[in-house]
């Protein structure tokens, strides 16, 4: 995929390009918010990593707004050190898709990134999820495996559909936490291991090849092949 | 801090203000002295003037009042009469005169005296009408009458006046004292112009010298009350309690510097630690990626526990207070329960949820949603295994109440204070991971909301209620 990040400081700049690299991501990278405005709108982005302050004149919440105002629909991240939830609403207001505060783990920034960055890619409007023997139906709010029921609990039947909709892509726990309990604060304690793990009770325990890994260091995905 | 207290010396700055007399003239105080001595003096000639208006201007108008009437009397005499009656008239008048203080002249048609004791037709009286005040030589001395001319038929003039040197010295007798009354007027304004500038300068001087004291670093420093309870102590008690909530925020940050200082420096120095001990003896990649690792989710810790202490900054602040909306509590709290049933679960003990079906609750649900999570974090972390924690919301007469109950080893009465201060961890806390902030959460939020935190002893246990006022008490709009 190909990604912009608008970033001022060289070390955290750096840091994210060669990770995203590593990832085997596209990226171009601008250090201040002029040239970050200037590729924005020139050139076409999966995505778009944008820090709140920058120098040059522009900021990003003006490059994320002259963006929307030009009807432009690339995702954008903000990637920010101002945390306050005020500044994290006025992010996501302006037309920002996700926010995240530094400091920031890598894995993090990736997993909402590619998260992002495949979201733009057609989401249109289905019924059914469907990951290998795993079915989600999501009309009747059923679930199968290899043609077993499996009865979930509201909130498992969620998380359940948010780990499908993200197959094959690294999902943290601040983005379960968000997505599925819509909750913006940091638990303590690991409340969402706990959920994953009643989650594989009921889906992987009684078959042979687990969906649901846990990747370290990151959080989880759902797949086939182990990770 | 000392520099401060060094009096300023006289700059470029007071000749840009005009100097000493502009500086004078912008004194509030001498403005309220100036305004004080003229409205004395206003007063002052106020009086004056009444005093005039009572005294001799009432005689002024009695004597001409008098003038009228006699002269009326006359008329009457010469219509009954004839010439030969008012002469007779006059004479009688003039007769029974005994304090000799009245003037009659009775002139035929070219102004020859007829009757009366003046001896000719004074030039200076031409016409009816008119007041004429006339000096007038008698008994060798010259006095003053006021007098007035009134035709008769035939030509014949009759003048009728009255002495008015009683008045003249009436007059000159209050004219005379004027001056001195001037004087005394003019000392008693600046004297009085001086007490107000005074009374105004020790009203101010009490509270400038605490503010300057406050500036100079003395913290403990009030404004004194007078005891009277009047604007002053008003003002003085605003003062006074906007210190006191200063000081209070002082003592906050205070605080937590210094616990940041104390309570990071561990976990910053173990980061380091682990970071220096692998590049100094770490025998394998794989060593050495484990050691950074570690210290990741070290400098991780530390910049959560910035961010929990940025969050409680941003919520004793207030500013949230403009998200406050009505919202319904008891799906919030469920949702919250449903979260942490699990962990309970997972710890062999067990959560057990008493919330009504509707729970209408106006405020930041936002906010209330993680101090509900704090408290329930700590409960489920405190209890022991098979124990139970119970999540009870009731709707009291004032207030909506939270509580959550555990039965962990709960925290001795003596800390109850302190737990909800920054970084505070009690013994039993203190094999627990935790950073001390919870609680510090959890009572700045119902401080927002303008609620409480009551902690009490669950026996054994811990019981903590977040008590939330009603939305009808809340000012809506």
């Amino acid at each position: 995929m190909r990604i912009l990040v608008v970033e001022d400081d060289k070390d955290v700049a750096g840091f994210v390009v060669r990770g995203l690299r590593e990832a085997g991501h596209v990226v171009e990278h601008a250090s201040n918010g002029r040239d970050g405005l200037f590729m924005a709108v020139s050139e076409s982005y999966d995505a778009v990593i944008l820090d709140r302050m920058l120098p040059g004149g522009v900021d990003g919440l003006s490059i994320l707004e002259t963006l929307r105002a030009q009807k432009h629909t690339v995702p954008v991240l903000f990637l920010s050190a101002l945390a306050d939830v005020d500044e994290r609403v006025r992010g996501l207001k302006a037309g920002g898709d996700d926010y995240l505060t530094k400091p920031f783990a890598f894995a993090e920034l990736l997993a909402r990134v590619e998260a992002l960055a495949r979201r733009g890619k057609g989401d249109a409007p289905v019924v059914k999820l469907i990951v290998e023997d795993l079915e989600l139906d999501l009309l009747s709010r059923q679930v199968k495996r290899a043609g077993q029921k499996i009865d979930l609990q509201p909130r498992e039947f969620r998380l359940l559909e948010y780990l499908i909709r993200h197959a094959g892509q690294v999902v943290t726990r601040t983005m379960l936490l968000e997505g599925v309990w819509d909750y913006h604060f940091d638990p303590q304690t690991n409340v969402i291991d706990v959920h994953i793990s009643r989650l594989r009770q009921k889906i992987d325990k009684p078959f042979p090849v687990p969906l649901i890994h846990t990747v370290r260091n990151a959080g989880y995905m759902l797949r086939a092949e182990p990770v | 801090m000392n520099r401060r207290l060094v009096a300023p010396t006289p700059g470029p700055e007071t000749h840009a203000h005009g100097g000493r007399g502009g500086a004078f003239l912008r004194s509030a105080g001498v403005r309220f002295a100036a305004i004080y001595a003229a409205l004395l003096s206003l007063s002052a000639i106020a009086l004056a003037v009444s005093l005039w208006w009572a005294t001799v201007g009432l005689l002024d108008r009695k004597t001409e009042q008098e003038i009228l009437t006699d002269s009326q009397a006359l008329a009457l005499r010469w219509d009954e009469a004839g010439l030969a009656g008012l002469v007779a008239a006059v004479d009688e008048r003039l007769a029974r005169d005994i304090e000799d203080d009245k003037i009659y002249l009775l002139a035929d048609p070219s102004n020859r005296r007829i009757s009366g004791n003046l001896s000719r037709w004074p030039a200076e009286v031409i016409g009816q009408k008119m007041w004429y005040d006339l000096p007038i030589a008698r008994a060798g001395a010259r006095l003053l009458s006021r007098v007035a001319q009134f035709d008769l038929p035939g030509g014949f003039h009759l003048l009728v006046g009255r002495d008015i040197v009683v008045h003249t010295r009436l007059l000159s007798l209050l004219t005379g004292a004027l001056p001195w009354a001037l004087g005394v007027v003019l000392v008693m304004a600046g004297l009085g112009a001086l007490l107000v500038r005074d009374l105004f300068r020790r009203m101010l001087a009490n509270v400038s010298a605490t503010a300057a004291a406050i500036a100079g670093g003395d913290f403990t420093q009030r404004v004194r009350l007078s005891g009277k309870g009047d604007e002053f102590d008003q003002l003085a008690e605003t003062i006074n309690e906007m210190l006191d909530r200063i000081v209070r925020l002082m003592e906050g940050v205070r605080q937590v510097s210094n616990a940041i200082a104390h309570d990071l420096r561990t976990p910053i120095a173990r980061a380091r630690s682990r970071l220096e001990d692998a590049s100094l003896h770490a025998e394998s990649p794989a060593e050495l990626h484990a050691a950074i690792d570690r210290a990741t989710a070290d400098l991780d810790g530390i910049a959560k526990v910035f961010q929990a202490l940025l969050r409680i900054a941003e919520i004793e602040a207030g500013a949230r207070r403009s998200a406050f909306a009505g919202f319904d509590l008891a799906p919030l709290l469920s949702d919250l329960a449903e979260l942490y049933e699990a962990v309970a679960e997972e710890r062999e003990s067990r959560l057990d949820t008493d919330v009504p079906e509707h729970l209408p609750a106006y405020g930041d649900a936002a906010m209330i949603q993680q101090a509900v999570a704090n408290l329930l974090d700590n409960a489920v972390k405190f209890s022991p295994t098979g124990g139970i924690v119970r999540l009870v919301a009731t709707v009291q007469p004032n207030a909506i109440e939270i509580s959550v109950i555990d039965h962990g080893p709960g925290i001795p009465s003596d800390d109850h204070a302190r737990v909800t201060e920054r970084f505070f961890r009690g013994e039993a806390a203190r094999s627990t991971p935790g950073a001390g902030l919870g609680l510090a959460l959890v009572q700045a939020v119902a401080q927002l909301h303008g609620g409480t935190l009551r902690l009490s002893d669950a026996a054994p246990g811990l019981c903590a209620v977040l008590s939330l006022p009603l939305p009808d008490a809340q000012p809506h709009g």
